[in-house]
């Protein structure tokens, strides 16, 4: 057993540190990109929009249904070709990783907070309908002002959840080689050889930021409680 | 599309048993990983409801830590660290262990523990939710603590918990592919390893993508056949920590929701 040395931390905490700041902005990008894809895709779901409902609810099942690895390995194969069909000149366009992953984390965690949505959406009282039917608003109205909040607001402690499961899934983009906060770990440990001290600092990282905003959340649901059982 | 895969490979299998070595990885890592992950998911679980301050703490210290770090990070603390840290014969006979036995039990023990820590989340909310006279009604018959929860709680809390089992199942299959990244050649890295031997990456990731979905299919009917054979009548299913909230807000309004899965 040999001795714990975390002095190397010392001179490789600015280079953890962008790492950390990189799965954090993966993490962010792909939350604004999956909350409002993640609506629309909900939306047309509620809406049975023929075809395109279909083709949505194939495309959140067949995500739900494979590991996010695999889904990686398929998007930075795919992305290219799609972008260059797109581009017109149908030669495949390489993106490089770092795009790869911000635009797989957002497609990807479009389809569960889609799936989320969706499911808040049905909770909405129909009563809340009605209302707006006699108030007169238009549909885009009903859902802008009346049912998305209500439906955010519901939903926000599962989103959040959900979006702490994002940030260490992060963690994931390790396969593409790219470095945030575990890709750079394991780089600086490959460089000093001090794999045990590395990844234990990570480890301890990646639980204190997930159970601070584990607790967060929960402190979030219970004010949340006392504000609906008045 | 899929004639590649019937194509001779170098070491003159076909490609296409390279994907079921592969398939048969993963399917050995989820049941094994599956039962490990129950039996101290279980356990923990009711760890979470005793009385008792010293297990509660404990089995609250234990959902903490495995929920809260990464599985991929696990992965690497099992696979890598572990050996370092425990004394250095058991290091070195960890260390002597042949190549894909070396990968399979770290990944082995990294998603049973982590999956243990979902399931006793899920089985707290199971004992949670069974009705208090249960338990005053044992206790009025003179049961014990343990005999209590042996034949009156835990029973009845797992029959609850079936549906929320189910996207337990389906976190468990699907994270097999992390044991990739510790080199267990597992369906995602077979896949990976004919698109990068024949370039034929379409074939490859799409049968992969097929198998998978069969997969999930499988698991997804099994557990309802279960969840059919075992319900309790006239209950409602108990829904995920993470949905609970939102569950019964749509009861409150009268919606029925369908399953919620918060799980990857």
């Amino acid at each position: 057993m040999n001795t714990l040395d975390f002095s190397i931390l010392a001179q490789s905490w600015p280079y953890l540190w962008s790492g950390l700041l990189f799965s954090l902005a993966l993490t962010a990008a792909a939350f604004a990109i999956g909350m409002v894809l993640g609506t629309c895709l909900a939306l047309v779901q509620h809406f049975e929009i023929p075809l395109f409902a279909q083709i949505i609810r194939g495309y959140v099942a067949v995500i739900r249904s494979i590991p996010l690895i695999l889904v990686l390995f398929w998007f930075f194969f795919l992305v290219p070709i799609v972008l260059g069909h797109l581009s017109g000149n149908g030669r495949p366009i390489p993106i490089g990783a770092t795009y790869t992953a911000f635009i797989t984390f957002g497609l990807f965690e479009a389809a569960y907070y889609s799936e989320i949505i969706r499911v808040g959406l049905l909770a909405v009282n129909k009563g809340q309908f009605e209302a707006c039917q006699a108030l007169a608003l238009s549909t885009y109205d009903t859902y802008r002002h009346v049912v998305l909040p209500q439906v955010l607001r519901v939903a926000s402690p599962i989103i959040l959840s959900q979006t702490i499961i994002l940030f260490q899934d992060t963690s994931l983009v390790y396969v593409l080689s790219l470095t945030d906060l575990l890709g750079a770990a394991s780089k600086l440990a490959q460089l000093n050889g001090r794999l045990v001290e590395m990844y234990l600092v990570v480890a301890v990282a990646y639980l204190a930021i997930s159970s601070a905003a584990s607790q967060c959340v929960a402190a979030l649901r219970k004010r949340y409680a006392l504000a609906t059982s008045r | 599309m899929f004639g590649v895969l019937f194509e001779q490979t170098a070491d003159g299998q076909r490609y296409i048993d390279w994907l079921l070595s592969g398939l048969g990885w993963t399917l050995a890592l989820a049941f094994f990983g599956w039962w490990i992950a129950f039996g101290i998911g279980v356990v923990v679980g009711v760890g979470r409801t005793v009385q008792n301050r010293f297990f509660s703490i404990l089995a609250r210290l234990y959902v903490e830590i495995f929920r809260n770090i990464p599985v991929l990070v696990q992965m690497f603390l099992w696979y890598f660290v572990f050996p370092e840290v425990v004394p250095t014969a058991l290091g070195d006979a960890i260390k002597q262990i042949p190549p894909p036995w070396a990968s399979f039990f770290p990944a082995l023990l990294c998603l049973g523990l982590y999956t243990a820590s979902r399931i006793a989340e899920q089985v707290r909310a199971g004992i949670e939710a069974l009705p208090k006279g249960q338990i005053e009604a044992a206790n009025a018959l003179g049961l014990s603590g343990y005999l209590t929860y042996r034949y009156v709680v835990v029973p009845q809390a797992l029959r609850l918990i079936v549906p929320s089992l189910t996207s337990e199942v389906m976190g468990i299959y699907k994270n097999t592919s992390v044991a990739l990244t510790i080199g267990l050649m597992e369906l995602t890295a077979q896949a990976r390893q004919i698109s990068e031997a024949t370039f034929q990456t379409f074939s490859a990731f799409g049968a992969a993508t097929i198998i998978y979905l069969c997969l999930a299919l499988v698991a997804y009917q099994a557990m309802t056949f279960i969840d059919k054979a075992v319900r309790i009548p006239g209950s409602a299913p108990v829904k995920l920590t993470a949905g609970q909230d939102l569950a019964a807000d749509m009861q409150q309004s009268g919606a029925l929701p369908g399953a919620m899965e918060v799980v990857k």
